[in-house]
Formats: C-alpha cells, sequence, structure tokens
C-alpha cells in the first residue's frame, strides 16, 4: 500500500497508570467476585451458609457473584487490556486522560453501588442486568464516557490503519450500548424500583437479545480484541492469518445478535423466532472456531515458546476453552439437545467454561504479560505463575465435569416415566438431593482455582514490589498526514473503510441493529404471538407486592416459572405455559435454572398447597421438606410490607398497560388488607397451635398471595371451555 | 409509533445492501494488504522504535 505518513517524528508518552489502575481493579475484584461465587457454590450444599440472613441468601448474592465477575473482573479487564492495548496500536496517548480517569473511577463506583444495592434486594430481576434504574444511568453515561475517550484517540492516531483488535473494541462499545439501552428500558416506581417497560414473552426476548449479547459483547469481542493483540505479542509473531481475523470480525458481529431466542426455545416465545435463533447459532459455529483456530495456529512452529512462558500457557488455555464453548454454545442451541440441558446444571458448567477458562485465563496471561511491563522487570516467580497455571486448569475441570453429570442426570431424573406411565421421580427434591454430590465436587473445583487466583495476588504484588512502576512510557512516531480521501490505484474499498473510524461505528451499528430489530419489531407489532386470554386478569395489589418480594428475594435464580410442551412436564407441572399467560407481567419471570421445582402453576388445584404450608417452608424449609438446600427466609415473617409504594405501583402498572381500572391505585391498599386478612384469618389458628404469631401485615402474606395465584387463571379458561 | 417501525425498514433496507456488498467483497477475497498490519503491531516496543515499518509498508 502506499503510505502517506510522511509527517515530521512527534514524541509523546504512552499512559501506563490508567492501565495499572484498571489492572488492580480487575485483580481486586476477581478475588472478590470468585470468593462470593465460591460461598454461592457452597450454599447449594449447605443452607446453613445462608446464614438466615436477607443480605447473604442465595437469591441475593448469586446476582452480586454474577454481576462481580462480568462487569467487575472482565469489565475491568477489558479496560486494561483496551487501554493498554489502544495506545500502542494507534501510536498516540489516550485522548484524555480526565476522561480515562472519569472512565475508571465511574466504573468503580457502579461496583460499588451494585454491591451494596444487591444484597439489600434492589433489583429488576433481569438476569445481567438486575442493577436498577439510578445505576443503569450511571452505567450508561460511563460507557459513553469510554466511547468518547476511545473515538477520540482513533481519529488522533499515528497509524492509519487499524488494527483487528481495535474493531473488536469498536464493535464492543457500540453493541453493548445499545444493548444496555434497549433492555434497561424500565419505568421508576421509587428511588430503587422500576418495571420493565416490555411483559411477558416480550421482555423475555429483550432480555435474552440482551442476555446473549452480553456473553457475545462484553465477554467475547472484547476479549477478542485482547486475543489478537496479546497473543501475538507474548510469542513475538503475527497472527496466523490476518484476512481471517477480518473475516472473524465481520462473520461474528452481524451473526450474534440473532442467537438470543436460543434462551428460549421450548418456552412461550413464537416459534419462528426461536427457530431464527437456533439457526444462527449454530452458523456461529463457523466465525468462532475461525477466531479460535486463528488464535492457536499463530504458534504454529512455535509451541516451544509456551513451554516456556507462562503467558503462552494461560492464553493457549483460554482459546481452547474458547473454542470448546463455542462448541457446545451451538449444540445446546439444538433444540433437541436443549431440551434435556435447559435449566439444568449443565447450561452453569458450560458457562463456566467460558468464564473461567476463556475469560479467566485470558486475563490471568494478560496479567502476566502487563505487570513486568508496567513494572519494567520479570515476573516475580515463573513457578508460582505455572503453578496458578495447573491449579487454574485443573480447577476448571473439577469445576465442569462434575456439573455436566450433575445436569445431565438430574435432567433423565425429570424425564425419567416408570412402567405404568407414572413418573419415575414425582418428588422433584429427589432429583436435587442426588446431585448434592457433584455440587460438592464442583465446590472443589472453584476453591483450586481459587487458590490460583490467591498465588496470582500474591506473585503480582511481588512483581509490582520487586520492579519500579514507569507511569509514562516514552514513544515517538511520525504525525499521520492528512487522510487521502481517494484510493490508491489498485486498492480495495474495504481499505478505505478501515481508515475511517466513524464510519465504521456506523457500519457496525447498522448492521447489529439489523439483527436485533429484524428478531423484536415484529413480535411487538404482530399480535398473534400474543394469544389473549380472557380469564388472565392483573394481579391483584397483593400480589403484586407479593411478586414484588418474590423479585426482592430472587426466587427466580433458583425456580423457573415455565412449563415446557413435554410429557414429563406437563404430568409433573400441569399444563405447558401459553404467551398469553404472561402480558401482565412486567417484568418476565421466567427464570433459567431449576435448581428448585417449576412455581409457574404453584396455586393450580394439582399443585396447590396449604396456605400454611408455604408459611412454615418460607419459614424453615426443611422443617416441611425434609432435605430441601432452599434457604430459609425467617425475616418475611417479621417484616411489615411496605404498603405505601401500592398506589405509585399500581399507577405505573397503568401507565404499562396494564388494565387496572380508572382510580384503583387510592383504593388498592383496602382489596389488599381485605385479601391479607382473608389469608392471614385462613392459616391462623393452625400455625398458632405449632406457636407461630400470625399477622396479616407481613411480607410473608404477600409472598403466599402470589404463589397461590400463580397457574390458576388459566384454570378457569379450562373450566370455561368444559362448561361450553 | 408506525412512523417509527416504517423509518426502521428504511434503515434496515439500506444496511441489508451494504451488507450483501460486504459479503460479496469478503467472498472475493479482494484485500490488498492482508499481511502488513498483522507484522507492524509487533514493532512499538521502544527497543524497536528503529525498525518502524511505516514507511515500507
Amino acid at each position: 500500500m502506499s503510505t502517506s505518513t510522511s509527517g515530521t517524528v512527534e514524541k509523546f508518552s504512552y499512559d501506563n497508570n490508567i492501565v495499572r489502575l484498571f489492572a488492580n481493579a480487575t485483580i481486586l475484584w476477581g478475588a472478590v467476585g470468585m470468593l462470593v461465587g465460591l460461598l454461592v457454590a457452597l450454599q447449594m450444599i449447605f443452607p446453613v451458609l445462608n446464614m438466615n440472613l436477607e443480605y447473604t441468601s442465595f437469591g441475593r448474592i448469586r446476582p452480586l457473584h454474577t454481576n462481580a465477575v462480568i462487569f467487575a473482573f472482565v469489565g475491568n479487564g477489558i479496560f486494561a487490556g483496551v487501554y493498554y492495548s489502544l495506545q500502542r496500536l494507534l501510536k498516540t496517548r489516550m485522548w484524555s486522560d480526565l476522561l480515562s480517569r472519569i472512565n475508571f473511577w465511574g466504573w468503580q463506583l457502579i461496583i460499588v453501588s451494585a454491591a451494596i444495592t444487591l444484597p439489600l434486594g434492589y433489583t429488576t430481576s433481569k438476569e445481567y442486568a438486575e442493577l436498577e434504574w439510578p445505576i443503569d444511568i450511571a452505567i450508561a453515561l460511563i460507557w459513553v464516557v469510554f466511547g468518547w475517550n476511545l473515538f477520540a484517540t482513533i481519529l488522533k492516531r499515528r497509524e492509519r490503519h487499524l488494527y483487528v483488535a481495535i474493531w473488536f473494541y469498536i464493535a464492543t462499545f457500540v453493541t453493548v450500548a445499545v444493548l444496555h439501552i434497549v433492555n434497561s428500558f424500565e419505568l421508576p416506581v421509587s428511588m430503587f424500583k422500576s418495571y420493565s417497560w416490555y411483559a411477558g414473552v416480550q421482555d423475555a426476548l429483550v432480555q435474552w437479545w440482551y442476555g446473549h449479547n452480553a456473553v457475545a459483547f462484553f465477554l467475547t469481542t472484547p476479549y477478542l480484541g485482547l486475543m489478537y493483540y496479546f497473543i501475538p505479542k507474548a510469542a513475538n509473531r503475527p497472527v496466523f492469518s490476518y484476512r481471517l481475523s477480518i473475516i472473524h470480525f465481520w462473520a461474528l458481529i452481524f451473526l450474534y445478535i440473532w442467537a438470543g431466542p436460543h434462551h428460549l426455545l421450548y418456552t412461550a416465545l413464537p416459534d419462528w423466532a426461536q427457530s431464527l435463533g437456533v439457526v444462527f447459532s449454530v452458523m456461529l459455529i463457523a466465525p468462532s472456531w475461525g477466531g479460535m483456530i486463528n488464535g492457536l495456529l499463530t504458534l504454529r512452529g512455535a509451541w516451544d515458546k509456551v513451554r516456556d512462558s507462562v503467558v503462552l500457557k494461560f492464553m493457549v488455555v483460554a482459546v481452547t476453552a474458547y473454542g470448546m464453548s463455542t462448541f457446545e454454545g451451538p449444540m445446546l442451541s439444538l433444540k433437541s439437545v436443549n431440551a434435556i440441558a435447559h435449566f439444568t446444571d449443565w447450561i452453569i458448567a458450560h458457562v463456566h467454561v467460558g468464564a473461567l477458562g476463556w475469560n479467566g485465563f485470558l486475563t490471568f496471561g494478560m496479567l502476566y504479560y502487563l505487570f513486568p511491563k508496567l513494572y519494567r522487570t520479570q515476573i516475580f516467580s515463573t513457578k508460582l505463575a505455572n503453578f496458578h497455571f495447573w491449579i487454574g486448569t485443573l480447577g476448571i475441570l473439577f469445576y465442569a465435569i462434575p456439573l455436566y453429570w450433575a445436569g445431565f442426570t438430574q435432567s433423565q431424573m425429570w424425564n425419567d416415566f416408570d412402567s405404568n406411565g407414572f413418573l419415575e421421580y414425582p418428588n422433584f427434591l429427589y432429583t436435587v438431593t442426588n446431585i448434592l454430590p457433584m455440587y460438592a465436587y464442583r465446590a472443589i473445583g472453584g476453591s483450586l482455582y481459587y487458590i490460583g487466583v490467591i498465588v496470582m495476588v500474591y506473585n503480582l504484588i511481588m512483581t509490582a514490589r520487586v520492579g519500579s512502576f514507569q507511569k509514562e512510557e516514552a514513544a515517538e512516531a511520525p504525525a499521520l498526514a492528512k487522510a487521502n480521501p481517494g484510493l490508491a490505484p489498485g486498492e480495495h474499498w474495504h481499505r478505505w473503510i478501515e481508515r475511517r473510524p466513524v464510519q465504521m461505528l456506523v457500519w457496525a451499528l447498522v448492521m447489529i441493529l439489523i439483527g436485533g430489530i429484524i428478531e423484536m419489531v415484529p413480535t411487538f407489532l404482530v399480535k398473534s404471538n400474543v394469544p389473549t386470554i380472557a380469564t388472565v386478569k392483573p394481579y391483584t395489589p397483593l400480589e403484586l407486592q407479593g411478586r414484588d418480594i418474590y423479585i426482592k428475594e430472587g426466587c427466580n435464580a433458583c425456580h423457573t416459572q415455565m412449563v415446557r410442551p413435554f410429557r414429563s412436564e406437563t404430568e409433573r407441572y400441569g399444563e405447558y405455559s401459553k404467551a398469553g399467560e404472561f402480558v401482565y407481567d412486567h417484568p418476565f419471570l421466567w427464570g433459567s435454572k431449576r435448581t428448585g421445582p417449576d412455581l409457574a402453576r404453584e396455586g393450580s388445584s394439582k399443585l396447590r398447597k396449604p396456605n400454611s404450608w408455604h408459611f412454615e417452608h418460607m419459614y424453615d424449609p426443611r422443617s416441611v421438606s425434609d432435605g430441601s438446600i432452599m434457604p430459609a427466609y425467617p425475616w418475611l415473617l417479621e417484616k411489615e410490607l411496605d404498603t405505601s409504594t401500592t398506589a405509585a405501583k399500581i399507577n405505573a402498572m397503568i401507565t404499562l398497560g396494564v388494565p387496572y381500572e380508572e382510580g384503583y391505585a387510592a383504593i388498592a391498599n383496602r382489596d389488599l388488607v381485605k385479601q391479607a386478612n382473608e389469608i392471614a384469618d385462613e392459616m391462623r389458628a393452625q400455625l398458632e397451635e405449632e406457636g407461630f404469631e400470625v399477622s396479616a401485615d407481613r411480607e410473608i402474606i404477600a409472598l403466599i398471595a402470589y404463589l397461590q395465584r400463580l397457574g390458576t387463571d388459566i384454570e378457569k379458561t379450562n373450566e370455561t371451555a368444559e362448561k361450553q | 409509533m408506525g412512523v417509527l417501525i416504517i423509518l426502521i425498514l428504511v434503515s434496515l433496507a439500506v444496511a441489508l445492501a451494504f451488507l450483501f456488498a460486504f459479503i460479496w467483497s469478503v467472498k472475493s477475497g479482494q484485500y490488498e494488504d492482508d499481511y502488513t498490519p498483522s507484522v507492524r503491531m509487533l514493532f512499538d516496543d521502544e527497543q524497536d522504535k528503529s525498525t518502524n515499518t511505516d514507511n515500507q509498508s
């Protein structure tokens, strides 16, 4: 190519301080987030570790774990890697030190506020988007600061060509911004409570469009960018095929955005949307494996370097884990495989191969590369780093294999019928206690992995102590002459695009929007996608409050509300779920993991339990259900239900299109008290005999009201149909 | 609301046109220089400053 870098040589320096800040934050939050992960893993074997405290119960700290490892550990890892590589790839300092600092401190502030609000029970219930609306706004603002700094840096670059890693960073910024904003569309009710703008099926589609693309554009594309930078750097050889990397990029960002519905197979989502998700998920294997092969083959003829470099060791396992989970992903998207794996621990194993292997190991490799560079020294102890590598690898295996086993076993037990055609294991609990040993092995695997992390923290601290931090790294490069607006003879037009970051942004945006819009707009528009069921009515005020307690306690972390159309499920839970049942559900609560039984039909005549059963079960699950691993919720019996929010909640629901009568908000609490008294009176005699105090104004009453409502509306339909 | 959908669909059509053009270009494999950038990124460390390849590419 003809060059246009004929300017004078300029001296400048790279900002290493911002890289160090983000790297330190990565280590700190990684250690915290994984420790919380270990705690939730142990809670599944020893419910006593919920400590009977609301702030440490599984439903509240499971999102703390996921948010911490995704947005705090990986998030800071992304920023550390991007701020390091971007400056060097573009031969320029970050555009604004101030924006860099705002990006850093703003992001840490968001993390801290998440760590405070999630244990307090402020949650939207939408997975990986649990944070409430004020924090959502903060995330959007800080993300824009990051993007602003990113693009401004690209514009003032001294290197005409945008290396492939930068495209991945651009796609990450643009897509995450779009995903976050669309999915966080919510109506605030109070300072820390909001309702999703979408309802039921539509909410589910938006959520998993977001959820899957959070995996795609937060856990994958930025890390692919880091892979394309750090593997060639660590091996000191060019990427196997630069052309393949270009194809990898465009194919990946175009395909990924369509795959979301594979999280909703066999649910009440319209079939065409499910099929679309499957097709694109299967196609994803091509670019994903192209990227994996490109990463691994970069080391062709140089595998001896892997023996000597702990950085490369980590990265090779990371890329291999990427390959495995991107093979498994498309397989899990096949409906027949998904029917087995969905709602089981198989999925937990799958995501952890990606999280521990791909994200974790690539981050560790990057940190072992960065610290010696930043501190101008060697790694403190290669021996300890190698120890970390091996114990981490073992940890991944010990984590994943038992959970694959557990998931498959439990799924088979759910589906098993005896020779008379009855469920072999009608008691759900038996399928749980049976896999508890696997949960124990998983916790061992997680512990091994965590030991490695602790060793790394020590090693990196010592590296920093031995070395001397270089805050500013001097560099020089010729200034870029004015961009040639045309193409050199024989040059292809894509080269022209590569030189224009703003156009690149628009293009990437357009491409990712195609996927999202085509999939979502029809569902919003086509009424037939959500058949109206006449007997499905809005929740009563008490049930609505109960539903919010269900959300607050994170019940949806372990209980689904989605009966799939399989005989094994309709036998166990009743009629399969219909889209029309969820039209007033802001947000939807289908869940994604069935650690406990499905609750979609909990109040139906088939499954209904006495009010007093729920009361005692919440107080101590093991008193009515021996061997249960559910946390106890004694505080629900003590805390008074906050009825001051009822009017605001009803009004918000009216705004969202739920057909409460005009002016109902003002009198809603009257109905609430009446229903609460009925429930309390019904079970008082029995419970007081057993020594409980029953008061109608407690949170438990609202939760019971909600649970007893579940699945009852559709029975009215059936009764009506039978009468006709 | 309806007009929003129309706008979206129009943007969509434009985007699709771009997209097909792009896919065609990828398939035809006409990338001019799909090697130098991968090597150039290796030479940005201080000690390698002298080997800056900007003027050779």
